[in-house]
């Protein structure tokens, strides 16, 4: 499932997409970024998948494109933690 | 309580042919909207009754009240029904709910059931979100985006529109078409920057349906753009409450190049619908029947 966090306002679209096919729950990510935007839990859209999954935690979904700045190439970062750490390449920004 | 005529309509409907005494498994779905809240029990997975009414302040009773109000005069109490799944905004506030799921995986449940396996993309207009959702045939989600940040592509846009005009809800579809060109969309979605353009063309001297035209296909046009992302597949359905209003769906369409899947059911019971299926296979999955 790609499973797209985030929202699309005046300013444009910023979406957070995990492959939760690719995701194995690692949790590599979660500690990879350092402003806590992942946790680890129960697919919350899929009631039968039984490993966990990453998200977007709740308190990130709607200031994504303000968590996420710090770490972007405007911010002089030439990549981002998150999908550095991500083996199975389940992580992707739309912006 | 005076007529909320820039809401949907309270709706209640029950099977004339089920006999739930007969059913092996009774489950019922609640979906606790924004706006409206939704109760769906299905016996044996055909669906035996439904109630869809107004959420209010208070999501609890809310639920509650949806539950009675499907229930009444089916002889069921809610003893009988062997499990509850709640669904939507005020799913973690149900009860007498044995599990709540997403409204992202009931709509998309939901939308199986009443559309049929064939359906692949759904669009869910609620009261206060949107969201775009790709299934496979037997319902289970693929690729989701949900917009809950930005009223834009709402039904709260449409109420406002309903109230700015003095429409009610289920004539503003109709009413949008009765214009002699289509307008140019409004240029702002933002609902409130669309309301003050909207005032000020009916202060230009625009009549009502040329606004709600223009209102339409703007509203058109932004959830198009979110279904882009996640790129559409046919069949396509919209459920939610804008799916009753053919101004917004036919735009929808045209925009697309693609026809909607006509519904069978209340497209607002959708998500409660997706809740009862899922409790059906929760408590077939507890009793080892799959």
């Amino acid at each position: 499932m790609l499973a797209h966090y985030g929202y699309k306002d005046g300013s444009g679209e910023y979406f957070i997409v995990v492959d939760t096919d690719k995701c194995d729950g690692c949790g590599r990510c979660v500690s990879a970024c350092p402003y806590g935007v992942f946790e680890i839990g129960e697919d919350e859209n899929d009631p039968f998948r039984e490993t966990v999954v990453v998200k977007v935690s709740e308190s990130h979904r709607k200031k994504i494109k303000y968590s996420c700045a710090p770490c972007k190439p405007v911010s002089g970062k030439k990549s981002l933690p998150c999908l550095e750490s991500c083996a199975p390449g389940a992580i992707g920004h739309s912006w | 309580m005076a007529t909320e005529y820039w809401r949907w309509p309270e709706s209640r409907w029950t099977s004339p042919e089920i006999d739930w005494k007969a059913g092996r498994i009774v489950t019922a779905g609640i979906d606790v909207g924004s706006v409206s809240s939704q109760a769906v029990v299905m016996v044996d997975g055909a669906l035996f009754c439904y109630g869809s009414l107004r959420t209010g302040s208070n999501s609890p009773e809310s639920a509650q009240r949806a539950m009675d109000f499907a229930l009444a005069e089916t002889g069921l109490v809610l003893a009988d029904i062997h499990y509850i799944v709640g669904t939507g905004y005020g799913r973690v506030n149900i009860s007498f709910a044995q599990r709540a799921l997403t409204e992202i995986a009931c709509h998309a449940r939901g939308a199986n059931f009443m559309y049929g396996p064939t359906v692949k993309t759904i669009l869910d207009m609620g009261g206060q979100d949107c969201k775009a959702i790709r299934c496979d045939a037997k319902g289970k989600v693929t690729n989701f985006l949900m917009n809950d940040k930005c009223a834009a592509g709402t039904g709260r846009g449409m109420e406002v529109f309903a109230d700015l005009l003095s429409v009610p809800i289920a004539d503003m579809g109709r009413m949008s078409f009765e214009v002699e060109a289509e307008p140019e969309p409004v240029s702002s979605t933002c609902v409130v920057f669309a309301k003050s353009e909207a005032v000020g063309l009916l202060r230009k001297g625009w009549p009502k349906e040329k606004v709600l035209a223009a209102y339409s296909s703007a509203m058109a046009h932004r959830v198009v753009e979110l279904l882009q992302r996640i790129q559409v597949e046919e069949d396509f359905a919209v459920t939610g409450g804008i799916a009753k209003n053919e101004g917004v769906v036919k735009r929808i369409e045209k925009e697309l190049k693609i026809k909607a899947l006509e519904p069978k059911f209340d497209t607002q019971i959708a998500g409660a619908l997706g809740g009862a299926l899922f409790a059906k296979a929760l408590v077939e999955k507890d009793r080892g029947l799959r």
